[in-house]
C-alpha cells in the first residue's frame, strides 16, 4: 500500500507547481476544447422538453439496456483483462509484443469494422461463431449478448493498458517477501498485488466502463438496432437524431451527465492509480 | 452511344452559351471554360454554369447511381467538381439543417426533403427525378424459400428493416400493413446498406429494401418481388438547398440528372423515371 500512498502525497505538497506560460496557454486551449462541445450541447438542449423525452419508455428501455450492458463489458474486461494485463507485464514470453498489440488493435480499428470482423468470427457464418450456433443454438448477433461482445470488444484494451503499466511499476519485494513467508501465488495475487494496484483497477474499469457505454459502431452493426435488446443510449441518440434532434440532444446530455458524474466522483481513486503508475 | 455523345455536346454547348450570356459583367473576352475556376460562382446571374466545387448530398439508396451520374457530370463539364456525400436521407436533412455545405439534396422520400424545404429552404420547389419500388432481399439462391411478404411473418427467421425514422423502414411498415403481416424485425438498421450488408454477410434471412439495391448487390444477393397492390413506390426529390454556395453548377447538376442521359444512368440501375 505504502508505496502508491507515498508518491500520491508527495504531488499533493506541492499544488501551486508553477506552469510556463506557454504550456499553461496549450492547456487553456485544450480545455476548451473539450468543453465548448458540451457547453454546446447545453445551449442548444430543449430543456422545457428534456422531462417529457426522459420519461417515455423507449428512452428509459434505452438507459437500462445500456447500464445493463456496460456493466456487463465491464465485468467481462475485468475477468478477462486483468489476467492479461498480469501475462504481459509480468511473463517473459516469445511474441509478447504481438500479444500485447493484438490485445490492443480494438483502440484503433474503426468500430464499424469491428462489428463486421466480429461478424467473420463470432456471426452466424462466423469462423467460430458458426459452431456456437451449430452445438449450442447460441447465435450472438441481433442479441444483448452480442452487444455485449461488441462493447467488451472495444473497451477491454483500456483495462488492459491500465492495468499493465501498474503492475509493471509495482515493487515487487512486497509480493517476494510475502512469497518467503509462506503465501500462496495466488494469496499473494489477492492479499498483496491487487491491493497495491486497486486504484488502476478502478482507473481502468471506469475507462473500460465509460467506452462500453459510449459505444456506437461495433454495436450497431454486430448486434443491430431493436429496443429493448440490443438500442444502447447512444444508439437510441442516433435515431433520434433522424427524427428529433432536440432528443437526441436530451438523450446524449444523459448519457454525459452519468459519466461525468461517475469519473468526478471517482476522481481520487482515478488519480491515485495515475500517480502511481507515473511515479513508478 | 452516338445519340448520348450528341447530347452531352449539346448541353456542354447550351452551357456554354448559357455561361457567355451569364458573365457579361465579369470579363467578356476569356473562354467560357476557363472564366469560373473558384467556386465563386454566386454572383453570376442565374443559369446553367456548371463550373467551380459542387457538393451533392445523396441518399445512401442513390450511391452507386450518383456517383456514376457524378462521374458523367464531370465528364461533361471539365470546370466543374462534384463531390458526392452518401448517408440517409435523415441523416443528411439534418446535417444540412445544421448548415452543411450541400449545393444539392437529393432525397429519398418526401418527409425528409420537407425537413429542408421547412427549414432553411430550397431555392426552387423539389422535383422527383426517379422513382423506386420494394423488393425483398434474401441470399442467394433463396435457400429458404420465401416466396412474399407473409412468410416474413414466421418466428423463425431473421429479418432486418430499418427504424421507421428511415425512409426505407417507412415504406416497409406501409408495405407489411399492407399485407396485414405481423413481423417481428432482428433489428432496425440505421440506413438501407445496412440492411442489404446483414442479408450479405448472411446474419440476416431477409430484409426489405428497395430494388435497386438488390440489383446493386449483383450476385451477393437475390430478390424476391413485392406485388404492385402491397408495393410502395418511392418518389426521390431533388433541390438546391438555400446555403448552397454555387447555385448555378447545382441547378445545372440538377438539370443534368433530369435530362435523358441522366435518366438513362439512373434507369441502368434500375430506378423509375419520375
Amino acid at each position: 500500500m505504502t508505496a502508491t500512498v507515498e508518491p500520491k502525497r508527495a504531488a499533493r505538497r506541492d499544488p501551486t507547481q508553477r506552469l510556463p506560460v506557454p504550456a499553461l496557454a496549450l492547456a487553456g486551449v485544450a480545455v476548451m476544447f473539450f468543453a465548448l462541445p458540451f457547453v454546446g450541447l447545453l445551449w442548444r438542449a430543449p430543456w422545457s422538453r428534456a422531462w417529457d423525452v426522459l420519461t417515455t419508455d423507449s428512452v428509459r428501455t434505452a438507459f437500462l439496456l445500456s447500464i445493463r450492458c456496460s456493466l456487463w463489458a465491464t465485468v467481462l474486461s475485468i475477468v478477462f483483462g486483468v489476467p492479461v494485463a498480469w501475462l504481459l507485464a509480468r511473463v517473459e514470453f516469445p511474441g509478447r509484443g504481438i500479444v500485447r498489440a493484438l490485445c490492443t488493435l480494438s483502440m484503433v480499428l474503426p468500430p464499424v469494422v469491428g462489428g463486421v470482423a466480429l461478424f467473420f468470427s463470432f456471426g452466424r457464418r462466423g469462423l467460430f461463431g458458426q459452431y456456437l450456433d451449430k452445438w449450442f443454438g447460441v447465435t450472438l448477433p441481433f442479441s444483448t449478448k452480442g452487444a455485449v461482445l461488441a462493447q467488451t470488444f472495444v473497451a477491454m484494451p483500456f483495462l488492459i493498458r491500465t492495468m499493465e503499466a501498474a503492475l509493471r511499476q509495482l515493487d515487487r519485494r512486497f509480493e517476494d517477501a510475502a512469497r518467503t513467508l509462506g503465501a500462496s501465488r495466488w494469496y499473494v495475487f489477492r492479499r498483496v498485488t491487487l491491493p497495491s494496484v486497486r486504484p488502476a483497477l478502478v482507473a481502468g474499469s471506469v475507462l473500460a466502463w465509460a467506452r462500453a457505454l459510449g459505444e456506437f459502431g461495433a454495436t450497431i452493426t454486430f448486434a443491430g438496432n431493436f429496443p429493448g435488446t440490443t438500442q444502447t443510449m447512444p444508439l437510441a441518440t442516433y435515431i433520434a437524431l433522424e427524427r428529433n434532434p432536440e432528443e437526441a440532444l436530451i438523450l446524449s446530455l444523459v448519457l454525459v451527465a452519468v459519466s461525468f458524474a461517475v469519473l468526478v466522483g471517482l476522481r481520487d481513486r482515478w488519480l491515485g492509480g495515475v500517480v502511481a503508475s507515473r511515479a513508478g | 452511344m452516338r445519340v448520348a455523345g450528341a447530347r452531352c455536346l449539346l448541353s456542354a454547348l447550351a452551357a456554354a452559351g448559357l455561361l457567355t450570356a451569364a458573365c457579361g459583367d465579369d470579363d467578356e473576352r476569356v473562354p467560357p471554360s476557363a472564366t469560373t475556376d473558384g467556386p465563386a460562382s454566386g454572383d453570376i446571374a442565374s443559369g446553367a454554369v456548371a463550373a467551380g466545387d459542387i457538393t451533392v448530398f445523396a441518399a445512401a439508396s442513390l450511391t452507386d447511381a450518383f456517383t456514376e451520374l457524378g462521374a458523367a457530370f464531370g465528364a461533361a463539364n471539365p470546370d466543374a467538381r462534384v463531390t458526392l456525400n452518401f448517408a440517409s436521407s435523415s441523416d443528411l436533412a439534418v446535417q444540412i439543417g445544421e448548415g452543411a455545405p450541400a449545393d444539392v439534396f437529393a432525397s429519398a422520400d418526401q418527409p425528409n426533403m420537407a425537413k429542408v424545404t421547412d427549414g432553411a429552404g430550397t431555392i426552387e420547389a423539389p422535383e422527383v427525378f426517379a422513382t423506386n419500388r420494394l423488393e425483398i432481399i434474401v441470399e442467394p439462391g433463396n435457400p429458404l424459400g420465401i416466396a412474399g411478404v407473409a412468410d416474413l411473418a414466421d418466428p423463425d427467421l431473421i429479418v432486418v428493416t430499418a427504424a421507421p425514422e428511415v425512409p426505407i423502414g417507412k415504406y416497409a411498415e406501409e408495405v407489411l400493413t399492407k399485407a396485414g403481416v405481423a413481423v417481428t424485425p432482428s433489428s432496425l438498421e440505421e440506413n438501407v446498406k445496412a440492411i442489404v450488408s446483414k442479408v450479405v454477410l448472411g446474419e440476416a434471412d431477409a430484409g426489405i429494401v428497395y430494388a435497386t439495391d438488390v440489383r446493386a448487390a449483383g450476385s451477393d444477393a437475390e430478390g424476391v418481388e413485392i406485388p404492385a397492390e402491397l408495393n410502395v413506390i418511392a418518389t426521390y426529390p431533388i433541390a438546391v438547398p438555400s446555403g448552397s454556395a454555387n447555385r448555378d453548377s447545382a441547378a445545372a447538376f440538377i438539370d443534368f440528372v433530369l435530362s435523358p442521359d441522366g435518366q438513362a444512368i439512373l434507369a441502368s440501375y434500375g430506378f423509375g423515371s419520375p
